[in-house]
This record gives C-alpha cells, sequence and structure tokens, in this order.
C-alpha cells in the first residue's frame, strides 16, 4: 500500500522493500537476515545485512550512518572550546578521551604546552575515561552472550569511576574539560584519596569478572577459537587498540607514538597483546589493559606536581594558519584528529579518524562462515560504538 | 490413611470440574510465586539491586500488576501470520502445562488423578509443548521467529532423552512407574541398613539428579540453553510477535512448567511430599505434604534459576553436543550402574 | 591441588552477591524515597547573579546551542555622590535560559567575564510541558540559593578559590 502510482518508481520501492524488511518468499538459497538498526547485539543502530545458509553466515554487511550527525561539518562553523564540548560525544562511554587529541592538536598548531600538573591530571583522566570504557565492555559482551548478571555488575561497579569524574570535572558523561593549555579547572580536595579507592574497587571488579565470566567454561566455549584474525589481515585492515593487540601485534600508541601533552612514560606499566586472535583473546587483552590503566591511574596520583594547571593563552582562541594531525591511543582504538586551520575562530576542517570506523571493516571478512551467535560473539567482541563509527 | 471425605462421593461430571477448577487455580498460582520469588527477588538480589518495590507490599504484587496490564493489552498479529496457527500456538504450549499438574501428587490423596504411569504420562506430555513452539515460530511470519523455533526443535526433542534415561534410574530402584509409588518407597527405604533419612535417590542417583536438572532446563529453554529464546540475538525468537494476553500464556506456560518439573525432581529424587521420619501413610500429610512438596520445590528451582542467572548461553551444536554426546552416555551408564547394583545388594 | 572450575566459581560469585545484598543492601539507591546527593561541581542547572550581569552578550554567543536569550537597555542612573557625573547602567529585560536546548557544557559559565553565572547541582526540574523548561531571570535567581561554595583544591595547586556572591 504506497501512495505512489507510478510503475517504475513502484518496483523500485518493491525492490527497496525486499532488500530492508522481512522477506516472506520461500527462499531456497539462503535467508536474508536484518540484523536491523534496532538489535540489543548491535551497540546502537548498526545494520548489519547477513545472507544465510541455515545457521551459517555466508556474507555479512554492516551499513552504518544511521546515526550520523555531522560532526566534521558542523565543527566548521563552531568555536574551538564549542567544538570540545560537542566532541564529547563521539565515542560517549570514554568521553574524556576524545578531547584529548583534539586539544593536542590544536595545542600543536598554537604551539602552546600544558604545564606538567595539567599533564598529570589529563593523562590520570585519559586512564580513567579508558577504565570506564572497558569495564562497560567486559559487562555488554557478557550481556550479548546471556550471562545477564554480569551487565548488572559493570554498571554497578562503573559508578565508582564516573562519580569520580563527576567531582573533579562536574559531568559523568561528558566532561567538557580539557582546554587548549591545560584544563579548566583544579582538583577538589580529597579527590586523590577517593580515586584510589575507587581504582581499587575497579581492580576487585575485574577480579570479580575473570571469575564470573571470562573463565567459564561456556564463555570460554563461545569465544575461543570464534572469529580468528590474523596479525597481517589485522593491519590491512586498519584495526587498532585491543583488537589489533589481540592478535599479536605489539603496537600500543601510548608507548611507541605518545604525543607530547600526555605524560605515559611516567609510570611503570606494560602492553598486553595475546598471540591468537580470537574472540577470547580481545576479551582477556581488554581485561588486563583496564587492570593496566587502574595502576597507571594509581601510579601518577601519587606522583603530581605542584603548579598551574593552565598555560598562559589569550582568552579568545584564535589557532594560527596550519594543519596539524594528533592520534592517541583511545579506549577504542586509535583515534586522530586533523586540524586545518585558517587562522581563524573556527577550524577550517576537522578530520576526526575514529576507531570503531576501521574497526568494523573487518566484519565481512571475519563472518564469513560463522554460525549466528558467533556473529554476536564477533561483533562484541571487536566491541564498536556508535557515535565512534558515525560521527 | 484414609480417603478424604471418605462420604463425599460426587458423580463423575462434578468431580471431573472441581479438578479441573483445581488445575485451573493452581497453574497461575505456582506461575505467580516462582515468577516473583525467583524472577524479581533472587535474580534482583544476585543483581545488587532490589527489584520492583512499588507494586504491593516491598513489590511482590508487581507480577499481578504486570498480568493486568498484559490482559488490557490490543489483540495485534503481524500482516503475514497464519492467523489460525498463531492464535493456537500459546494454548498449546498452555494445554502441555495443564495436563502436567494432573499427576502431580502433593500428598498420598491430593492429586488430581493417580496414575499408574505417572512418569511415562509426565514425560510423554512435556514433549507435547515442541509442537507449540514450533507453531509460534512458523506462524509468526518472521525470520527471527523461525530462526527460534527451529532451534527449539532440534533442542527441546533432543533433551527429551536425557530427561527419560536420568529418570530409568530412579524407575528401576524404585520398582514401579507411580510418582505416588515412588515417594513410598523413598519414605520407607533405608540407607545401608539405616532408616533414620529414608532413601532420597539423590544419595544414589547423584547423576541422574544432575543430569535431570541440566534437561529440565535446556526443556524450559532457559541459560545457558536458551538459544530458542536468546535475548540478545533473535530478540525472545519464537515469542518475539506475541503480545498482550498470548505473551502472558507463554509466560505462565514457562514458570508453571518449571514448577512442576522442579515438583517431578523432588519427587523423584528429594522424596517428594514427605518427610523421612514421618511414615507416608499418615494423615498428618494432608497439610504436610502440599508445605514439604512446596519447600522442596524451591529448593530444586533456586538451583534451576541460580544457574540460569550466572551463565552465558551454549551456541546451538555445542548445546546438541551436550546432550547427544555427554548427557546420553552418562545416563546410560547411570542405568547400567543403577541395574547391576540393585541387583547385587 | 586441582582448580575449581569456572563454572562453579561464576556460582560462588552471583550467590556471594546475594548474600552480600541481602546483608548489606543493594547498590541502587531508591529514588525518589532516597536521594543521592551529586557532587559539589556536578552540573545541574546554572544560576544568575542578576547585579554582576552587564548584558555583555558574550554567554549567549558562546553558546553551542544559542539557547541564551538576553535583551537589556540602558538607563542613566543619578550619581553615586553629590556633583558627580550621571552614570550609564545596564538592566537586564530579559534573560532567559532554554533547558531543553541546554547541553550543559558550561562554556556560557566559563566566559562570562563578571561571574554572573554560576553552575549549581540541582537537578530536579523536569516539567511536563517543554515550554516550561525555559527558565527565565526570576527562576534563574532563584537557583542562586542553591549554589554550593566553592570546594577548596588539592594540595599542590596554585588556582584561585573563587567565592560565590551573597546577596
Amino acid at each position: 500500500m504506497t501512495a505512489v502510482s507510478d510503475p517504475s518508481q513502484l518496483s523500485d520501492l518493491v525492490a527497496e522493500a525486499t532488500d530492508t524488511r522481512v522477506n516472506l518468499d520461500f527462499e531456497s538459497e539462503g535467508m536474508t537476515l536484518n540484523m536491523g538498526p534496532q538489535h540489543p547485539a548491535t551497540h546502537g543502530t548498526l545494520r548489519i545485512v547477513a545472507k544465510l545458509d541455515g545457521e551459517q553466515v555466508i556474507s555479512a554487511e554492516p551499513i552504518c550512518g544511521y546515526m550520523h550527525r555531522g560532526y566534521e561539518k558542523i565543527v566548521e562553523v563552531r568555536t574551538y572550546p564549542q567544538v570540545n564540548a560537542l566532541i564529547n560525544r563521539i565515542d560517549w562511554l570514554g568521553s574524556f578521551a576524545n578531547e584529548v587529541p583534539f586539544i593536542l592538536a590544536a595545542e600543536k598548531l598554537m604551539g602552546v604546552e600544558a604545564p606538567p600538573r595539567a599533564q598529570w591530571i589529563r593523562t590520570i583522566l585519559f586512564e580513567m575515561s579508558r577504565v570506564a570504557n572497558i569495564s562497560l565492555f567486559l559487562g555488554d559482551f557478557g550481556l550479548q552472550l546471556g550471562g545477564m548478571t554480569a551487565g548488572f555488575y559493570a554498571f554497578r561497579d562503573r559508578e565508582h569511576v564516573l562519580n569520580m569524574i563527576e567531582s573533579a570535572t562536574g559531568g559523568r558523561f561528558h566532561p567538557n574539560f580539557d582546554r587548549i593549555g591545560g584544563l579548566k579547572d583544579d582538583l577538589p580536595k580529597g579527590w586523590i584519596a577517593d580515586s584510589h579507592v575507587a581504582m581499587d574497587k575497579l581492580l576487585a571488579f575485574c577480579d570479580e569478572m575473570e571469575d564470573l565470566l571470562v573463565g567459564n567454561e561456556i564463555f570460554q566455549s563461545r569465544t575461543r577459537g570464534i572469529g580468528v584474525i590474523p596479525a597481517d589481515i589485522a593491519l590491512n585492515y586498519g584495526l587498532s587498540g585491543a583488537n589489533l593487540r589481540a592478535s599479536g601485534v605489539d603496537w600500543d600508541l601510548r608507548r611507541d607514538g605518545c604525543p607530547p601533552g600526555l605524560v605515559y612514560d611516567q609510570a611503570d606499566w606494560k602492553v598486553w597483546t595475546h598471540p591468537d586472535g580470537d574472540c577470547f583473546a580481545r576479551t582477556w587483552v581488554r581485561l588486563q589493559e583496564t587492570r593496566e590503566a587502574a595502576k597507571i591511574v594509581k601510579q601518577l596520583l601519587d606522583t603530581i606536581p605542584a603548579g598551574p594547571v593552565m598555560a598562559k593563552v589569550p582568552r579568545i582562541i584564535k589557532v594560527p594558519e596550519g594543519e596539524a594531525y594528533v592520534a592517541t591511543e583511545n579506549p577504542l582504538g586509535e583515534m586522530g584528529y586533523y586540524i586545518a586551520s585558517k587562522g581563524d575562530l573556527v577550524p577550517f576542517r576537522v578530520k576526526i579518524r575514529s576507531a570503531s570506523f576501521n574497526n568494523i571493516s573487518i566484519v565481512p571478512w571475519v563472518a564469513r562462515g560463522a554460525y549466528v551467535p558467533d556473529l554476536i560473539s564477533i561483533l562484541g567482541s571487536l566491541y564498536f560504538i556508535l557515535g565512534d563509527i558515525d560521527r | 490413611m484414609t480417603p478424604l471425605l471418605a462420604s463425599f462421593d460426587p458423580p463423575y461430571w462434578l468431580s471431573t470440574v472441581i479438578k479441573v477448577l483445581v488445575v485451573g487455580a493452581v497453574v497461575p498460582t505456582t506461575a505467580l510465586i516462582l515468577g516473583v520469588v525467583f524472577l524479581f527477588k533472587i535474580m534482583s538480589w544476585m543483581q545488587s539491586r532490589l527489584g520492583p518495590q512499588e507494586a504491593g507490599p516491598r513489590g511482590l504484587l508487581q507480577l499481578l500488576a504486570d498480568g493486568v496490564k498484559f490482559i488490557q493489552k490490543e489483540d495485534i498479529a503481524p500482516n503475514g501470520a497464519d492467523l489460525w496457527v498463531f492464535k493456537a500456538a500459546p494454548l498449546v504450549v498452555l494445554s502441555s502445562t495443564l495436563l502436567l499438574y494432573v499427576a502431580l501428587p502433593a500428598s498420598a490423596h491430593l492429586v488430581v488423578e493417580d496414575l499408574d504411569v505417572g512418569v511415562f504420562y509426565v514425560l510423554a506430555i512435556s514433549s507435547l509443548s515442541v509442537i507449540g513452539v514450533l507453531m509460534a515460530g512458523w506462524a509468526s511470519a518472521n525470520k527471527y521467529s523461525l530462526m527460534g523455533a527451529l532451534r527449539a526443535a532440534g533442542q527441546l526433542i533432543a533433551y527429551e532423552l536425557p530427561m527419560v534415561l536420568a529418570v530409568m534410574g530412579v524407575v528401576i530402584q524404585a520398582g514401579t512407574l507411580s510418582l505416588n509409588g515412588i515417594v513410598f518407597a523413598q519414605n520407607g527405604g533405608a540407607v545401608f541398613g539405616w532408616t533414620g533419612i529414608g532413601n532420597p535417590y539423590i544419595l544414589t542417583q547423584f547423576i541422574g539428579f544432575f543430569i535431570f536438572i541440566a534437561a529440565v532446563q535446556a526443556e524450559l529453554t532457559q541459560p545457558p540453553f536458551d538459544m530458542p529464546v536468546a535475548e540478545s540475538e533473535i530478540v525472545s525468537g519464537y515469542q518475539v510477535e506475541y503480545t498482550g494476553f498470548r505473551f502472558l500464556i507463554f509466560f505462565l506456560a514457562e514458570f508453571a512448567t518449571a514448577f512442576v518439573f522442579a515438583g517431578i525432581a523432588a519427587i523423584m529424587f528429594l522424596g517428594g511430599w514427605a518427610v523421612p521420619w514421618l511414615e507416608a501413610s499418615s494423615d498428618w500429610y494432608y497439610v504436610l505434604g502440599p508445605a514439604v512438596l512446596f519447600a522442596k520445590v524451591m529448593l530444586v528451582s533456586f538451583i534451576i534459576f541460580w544457574v540460569r542467572f550466572t551463565y552465558p548461553r551454549l551456541r546451538e551444536d555445542q548445546l546438541q553436543s551436550f546432550a547427544w554426546k555427554f548427557l546420553i552416555p552418562l545416563a546410560l551408564v547411570n542405568i547400567v550402574a543403577t541395574a547391576v547394583l540393585k541387583v547385587v545388594f | 591441588m586441582p582448580q575449581v572450575p569456572g563454572l562453579i566459581k561464576g556460582l560462588g560469585v552471583t550467590f556471594g552477591e546475594m548474600v552480600k545484598t541481602l546483608k548489606s543492601g543493594p547498590q541502587t539507591t531508591r529514588y525518589p524515597h532516597e536521594r543521592e546527593e551529586p557532587t559539589a561541581r556536578a552540573r545541574g542547572v546554572i544560576a544568575l547573579h542578576e547585579e554582576n550581569c552587564t548584558s555583555c552578550m558574550l554567554c549567549a554567543r558562546e553558546c553551542p546551542d544559542w539557547c541564551i536569550f538576553i535583551e537589556a537597555h540602558k538607563y542613566v542612573a543619578p550619581p553615586r555622590r553629590e556633583g558627580g557625573k550621571p552614570r550609564q547602567k545596564n538592566e537586564l529585560d530579559r534573560f532567559d535560559i532554554d533547558y531543553s536546548l541546554c547541553m550543559y557544557c558550561g562554556i556560557c559559565v566559563e566566559v562570562c567575564p563578571f561571574d554572573a553565572l554560576f553552575w549549581t547541582p540541582e537537578h530536579e526540574y523536569s516539567e511536563i510541558r517543554i515550554a516550561d523548561l525555559l527558565h527565565d531571570k526570576s527562576r534563574l535567581a532563584q537557583w542562586m540559593e542553591t549554589v554550593p561554595e566553592f570546594e577548596a583544591y588539592e594540595a599542590g595547586s596554585e588556582a584561585k578559590l573563587k567565592k560565590v556572591p551573597k546577596d
């Protein structure tokens, strides 16, 4: 029942409808299953069009864009502080992490360096957002595989980190705390002691997740050997973050290409890799990364230098002409901002290289021959956030 | 044990009406109790929260409020659905549950129909629900439902076998297929000559108990065997197109079946409605029987739901290989061992 | 000693959690019967201290959503002392913040050169009609009562502690 009567338009509509709607015809060669934009297993509005043969996937194509908000266009007409407030919402779970590469790129163009105290606190909040983001992954992956209790534990223990971020920045989810030249404000009294307590609770949470989920034989049978991505394929498809490290590639931007402005060399930490490259490896690497991030935070908390938190920058920020690209190791992978400026109040062009967009490009390759439940495991273990894919 | 109301001999039609009313009242009540206690309270406590608190005192009437909500919903069916089959499917599932309650004894005479082949009847009737699930999945005109129904077909049929074989050990030991007969055998039995706790078959049939509980978990499509209703993949599988009253029927059927299977497990392995220090033919059991059975059902249900809330779900082929390659051989070994030991001792 | 299988450990975790919830209460707060106090810096709602405002329009201009509406006029006030010059003063006619648009970024509070805007952790101001989410001048002034004092800073900080004006 359409409002269109033109026959050619009608046939176009029918073709589109059979593509998007549930198909009732008797398909003798496989079934097209639309894991549509609304589905509990895709973290948000991702659509996977899967051709199935029984329960086995013949081909799976991710179709993104349902959450496109036009970031790269809108930041062409927003000043730098306004852009900072907006980009919090790209990867909304680890939101402070989105601001950092942008601010570092702008600082590079302006030739400003944040004072040491600001760099310390910036790194601490960056690692805290990593802990908040990946602890949710552990619970969420359990939810997708059917262990609903894990999800509740993740949300419960994540609150500790969010409370710490809120008491310093004012916002649980969208801190908007990083500024060109430093930070908005200094830490309130008692924050360091409370953060130590919060990080200890997160370490206990990681142990609990290991007992409840990662060590569970059913979980292991669902994730070991599923979705194996060899190292060279991972590099070719542009995977980054824990996905890459789980395939055995020892690459971490915090150690191998850390931009000036973050102080990872001041803490003693290690990069975790796993040789297998399957879903279990990705989960395991993220579990260890959460623990490592909590330990980094604890080490840095004890060594914050005294001093100002803001360098001398003019009130009205006009970034001089030039181009700069800064990429950091965000919780989801490698996130980078390429700022091209013409000396205005607003950037001329900002290209956002987000990790999840590249991470899901491997879905067609890795989903061939997998079962539908395995597709869920694979999507869950790749861990993307829709805001990060679509921007 | 004197039959209840021996002087009251109702005509056949009246006794049938009474029995129908009793089953019709008991089924929603048990589903409600199980739902409130386990789905709302125990699950919430395991997840560091309190569960519903507003409806009724401490939220205990939440399911009643949910029931009212379901009843007043609009009656919709998908566009391409096969209407007759679509509407009949929940009733088929519910009918198998109602028929199961016919054989469940709460006491020597508090049973709707004391069948001599109670065990056989229960195991046979529980297979009826598979038809309802398949009907629901096919008639919903939805690919997710179809996938759920196909998974259910394989799973529910596969797990019938371990259930039957696990029960065989108990039947061999008791020597009777009648459910009341099994209770009497456990009550009057002895462990190495000591009659202190009777002879609950869980002591000797612990393998059978484990297999039975796993098979029950799978028959109820609960995690870790809930592929047909995998919530985060195929979003309720064969139930996805059902709303309102029809979904309420599915829900009731699931929880009432959980109660009756836990009841069967309690009867066969834990001694049923009898306590070991009181002889099974005593008259106290008119009051004590239901209470004891209820307590044992709660215990078995706790195990079932505890496992449900903790584990992720198995994939369909892993599920099947667990049944065919592990549970069935184990059950066969159990039967052989039981038979040999029964003859030897 | 053989390792306890993960299946049993998982059961132990959930059982222990159940016992903990029964003994020491859940991790949830029974809103609205119990309330959680947000931190002092929490961005709940913005309060306006009208005396400090000179209607420079910086907040309205910098707001990414353009949710601040300001109208003001100048008037001539009598001189402060005898024989002095008459002074020009600003009078705010309208200062509205539309909280249905506001994204709580804090840019307006930060750029105000005269410290006329303050954050408060008050967050319970939901309305049934969206139009009621437009807070006018008087309502914004009422929020000033809920503005907490600025917290002291951690050791090693060189930031100056600001004061909340009380009138």
